[in-house]
């Protein structure tokens, strides 16, 4: 608490929250949490998952109104909570997680959204446009305000995001996790366009799980856990093991797991994929997996992975390509057949592709079950049912006080770990594991590695596909690199030469080419 | 201070909580007004009364156990009522063949079942919308109910299944038997079966649905399939109790109080939740005020009016109550 303090004397600070609680009924989402941020610095904000860090930003933006006691103070002046078009005047903005862009309508449109300037009442659609574009040159975006958001990925559209929260004059900028669907790329002029916001004063709060990201950005880190107020670090006191410490109260050492031995030549291909492609945003593609491999898939968001693993099992609709399981074709045409033929599929997108979130937890684990194996007209097994469900809550660690509980009470740790027993209960020769640590805590990454390990031993071809590269470079044994829609290159890690970020990153963007 | 592992336990609680209250829906509603119209009327809890409010119900008990079906998966029918005027015609004309006539209850549910695929094949393959595609049949069914008769009302005086329609089995009239036994097969089919499963899937998350394997197209085209033939088996039950059929007056505006019975049952418009026993409470609360403010005395004018309001005021509280318990 010393650090706060000492800071106060330096600089008066810009935003000031002070003994913020926050109940609901019975429940203790913050207690006492005391925040302050200077004008024109990055603040981190750092915890696991469900420590209450979102909670305080939406007190913050209004969308919660915190509980009697606590108060927040913009210049010294106090603010009313609970009011969200009093904080946006007041010069907050709050940038989600989850987008809240509407699809149908333009950038620009998106970008005003609420305040659009008008004419007489009339709203001017070209004046929107005109004032929109430059906030995005300045963000540097390969899309122009009259674009349709439905037409942007998902990448783009949080840049759209960003955009919107500078039409507002905001002094206080929110953002988080902005770069978790970003590519490098992108999140390289994210962090640029931060540094400008910084030089003009304006303060900006980043939530982040990336422990690298905090480094190149921050100027202090203030640290949540269980609710409540840890500790600020100043810059110059940063550490990688005093951060994890004072985030979860363990150490991390043996954070990858990489306990199963890479195959060897012997070992036979499990998935075997020709020529695949959709003649639009995949082309060509082959490649093989053996039992036991876990093989990483690396690249810029945008470049097709998602895209093939979805052809691959069937999802969207393939031109040409062949998939191949213990060297037997299969005549793959719909999710069906590719968990018929031993595919599994872990989508990125876990809430709206993934989870029945009006479900409870055992029905959410026993449904991939029921969708492969079951007549339609069958009765349910709920023995079978149940006796699956706590299997998977014990052997995945899923922390939950019961199975018949709605799946949208767990945390996206557990969630993830529900969707994973889900495909694993189909008992498939193959996984796709797209993004499968998104927007999950440290804790439950480490898990999920451990998963991941367990499968590749038991012998499943694993393909994970990551843009996450540290995950990368830890848990993979081979790596295949996509740029443009098509397999840019491979590098398979040996003992003289280990996987590197860097020439990851020298095949997706196509640098070496670029030089010649 | 809470840990975590409390904090998310006592958080689950509260859900469950909540799911108890869910489940408890509106049946405190169809109470409290059965008591206010006893109180009232001081003749509304006879055996007598009660009978009649069953009766009076069981027709849109039935549609609405087949819209509970289709509301599940986040559609609509709003072909009800017209399926079941062209049905109750086929059932009246069959029902004069000489020797026959039973025939035309088994003629009228398939005739209801045949126009629900037909919209769910519609649905399911064309992939219309569901709104737009029931929007159409109910327009183009209710021109063929009245080509069905020439567009003059059919009798049978002498109707051989008119038991189903007046008739009582120990006592309890067959229409009310018929509307309890749809819903319990409703509930056996939603709660006990993969299907049952399926259709919440569907309605919870379509896409991660077909991303888990579950055939989609099937699950709609059984949804309609279902309306369609329960709205067959309300075409029965209606000439049954009238010994004749209408094409162009029966059934109109049907599919309005089946889809109320269903909302108020607390069936999620945009699908994934809701139950079939919600929906007999909410078919019951729709009978019990038409016939309590009859026996109050209500003039017939200002019957709609206090019916519109109560339909919205309940559904206002419902979602009000539960508002105070979620969380983010």
């Amino acid at each position: 608490m010393t650090a706060p303090a000492r800071h106060q004397a330096e600089a008066a600070p810009l935003l000031e929250m002070r003994n913020i609680n926050k109940t609901f009924g019975a429940i203790r989402a913050l207690s006492g949490v005391s925040l302050s941020v200077r004008a024109g610095e990055v603040h981190a904000l750092m915890g696991e998952n469900g420590a209450g860090k979102s909670t305080l930003m939406k007190v913050l933006s209004g969308a919660y109104r915190a509980d009697p006691g606590g108060e927040i103070l913009i210049n010294g002046q106090p603010v009313q909570t609970g009011n969200p078009i009093k904080a946006k005047a007041s010069g907050i903005a709050v940038i989600y997680q989850e987008l809240s862009l509407a699809p149908n309508l333009t950038v620009a449109q998106n970008m005003f959204l609420g305040a659009e300037p008008s004419r007489f009442g009339l709203v001017d659609r070209r004046a929107n446009e005109r004032k929109a574009q430059p906030i995005l040159d300045r963000l540097g975006v390969g899309f122009s305000a009259s674009t349709p958001v439905g037409q942007l990925s998902l990448g783009e559209r949080q840049m759209v995001e960003i955009a919107r929260a500078l039409t507002t004059n905001a002094r206080i900028i929110v953002m988080d996790e902005p770069t978790t669907s970003l590519t490098t790329r992108e999140t390289d002029r994210l962090f640029e366009v931060i540094a400008s916001l910084k030089a003009h004063g304006i303060a900006v709060i980043y939530i982040s799980h990336r422990m690298e990201e905090v480094y190149q950005l921050a100027d202090r880190v203030s640290v949540l856990r269980d609710s409540a107020y840890v500790g600020t670090l100043d810059r110059s006191e940063l550490s990688a093991s005093r951060l994890v410490s004072m985030m979860v109260g363990r150490d991390l050492s043996s954070f990858y797991k990489k306990e199963h031995r890479p195959p060897s030549g012997e070992r036979k291909v499990v998935l075997s994929v020709r020529n695949m492609g959709d003649g639009f945003r995949v082309h060509d593609c082959s490649f093989d997996i053996r039992a036991g491999e876990v093989v990483a898939m690396a690249g810029l968001v945008g470049a097709g992975r998602t895209e093939l693993a979805r052809l691959i099992f069937g999802a969207d609709h393939r031109r040409s390509g062949t998939i191949s399981i213990d060297g037997r074709e299969c005549d793959i045409r719909n999710p069906r057949d590719a968990m018929a033929a031993g595919i599994a599929y872990l989508t990125e997108d876990r809430k709206g592709l993934g989870l029945f979130l009006d479900m409870s937890i055992s029905e959410n684990i026993n449904i991939g079950v029921i969708g492969q194996d079951a007549q339609a007209g069958s009765l349910l097994d709920f023995k079978a049912a149940r006796r699956r469900a706590d299997k998977a809550v014990t052997s995945l660690a899923i922390r939950t006080s019961g199975t018949s509980i709605n799946v949208g009470a767990l945390s996206g740790g557990n969630q993830q770990k529900v969707l994973l027993a889900r495909l694993l209960e189909t008992r498939p020769r193959v996984v796709i594991l797209d993004e499968p640590t998104r927007g999950v805590d440290v804790g439950a990454k480490s898990e999920i590695y451990r998963i991941i390990d367990d499968l590749a031993q038991s012998g499943i071809a694993i393909l994970v596909i990551s843009s996450d590269l540290p995950e990368v470079v830890g848990i993979a044994d081979r790596v295949l690199v996509m740029r443009e829609g098509r397999i840019a290159g491979e590098i398979t890690a040996s003992a003289a030469n280990p996987i590197t970020q860097e020439a990851i990153m020298v095949l997706s963007t196509g640098a070496s080419e670029d030089h010649g | 201070m809470m840990t975590a592992v409390e904090t998310e336990r006592t958080r689950q609680e509260k859900l469950k909580l909540r799911a108890t209250l869910t489940a408890l829906g509106m049946l405190p509603v169809l109470v409290i007004l059965a008591i206010g119209f006893e109180l009232l009327s001081g003749r509304f809890m006879t055996i007598n009364n009660l009978s009649i409010v069953m009766q009076q119900a069981s027709i849109n008990i039935v549609l609405a156990a087949g819209m509970t079906f289709v509301i599940l998966t986040g559609g609509i029918d709003l072909s009800v009522g017209s399926i079941l005027a062209a049905s109750a015609m086929i059932a009246v004309i069959v029902s004069l063949v000489p020797d026959y006539g039973m025939l035309g209850i088994p003629a009228a549910i398939a005739v209801g079942l045949a126009f629900g695929i037909a919209n769910g094949s519609l649905i399911a393959f064309l992939k219309l919308p569901p709104f737009i595609v029931t929007l159409g049949s109910l327009t183009a069914v209710r021109g063929v109910a009245r080509l069905l008769g020439g567009d003059t009302t059919v009798f049978n005086p002498d109707l051989p299944f008119e038991f189903i329609g007046n008739g009582t089995l120990f006592g309890v009239p067959w229409l009310a038997i018929i509307a309890l036994a749809t819903v319990a097969i409703s509930w056996f089919i939603l709660r006990r079966t993969v299907l049952g499963t399926w259709i919440y899937a569907v309605g919870g998350n379509a896409e991660a649905a077909r991303l888990t394997g579950i055939k989609v197209p099937l699950v709609l085209l059984f949804v309609y399939g279902m309306s369609g033939l329960l709205s067959g088996l309300g075409g029965v039950m209606s000439a049954a109790r009238l010994y004749a059929a209408n094409g162009l007056q029966l059934g109109q505006a049907y599919e309005l109080d089946a889809i109320a019975a269903v909302i108020l049952g607390g069936t999620s418009f945009v699908g994934g939740v809701g139950s079939i026993w919600g929906t007999l409470v909410g078919a019951l609360i729709i009978a019990v005020l038409s016939n309590g403010l009859i026996l109050v005395g209500v003039s017939d004018i200002w019957q709609y009016i206090i019916k519109g309001l109560v339909i919205i005021a309940a559904v206002a509280l419902d979602r009000y109550r539960l508002k105070g318990l979620s969380r983010t």
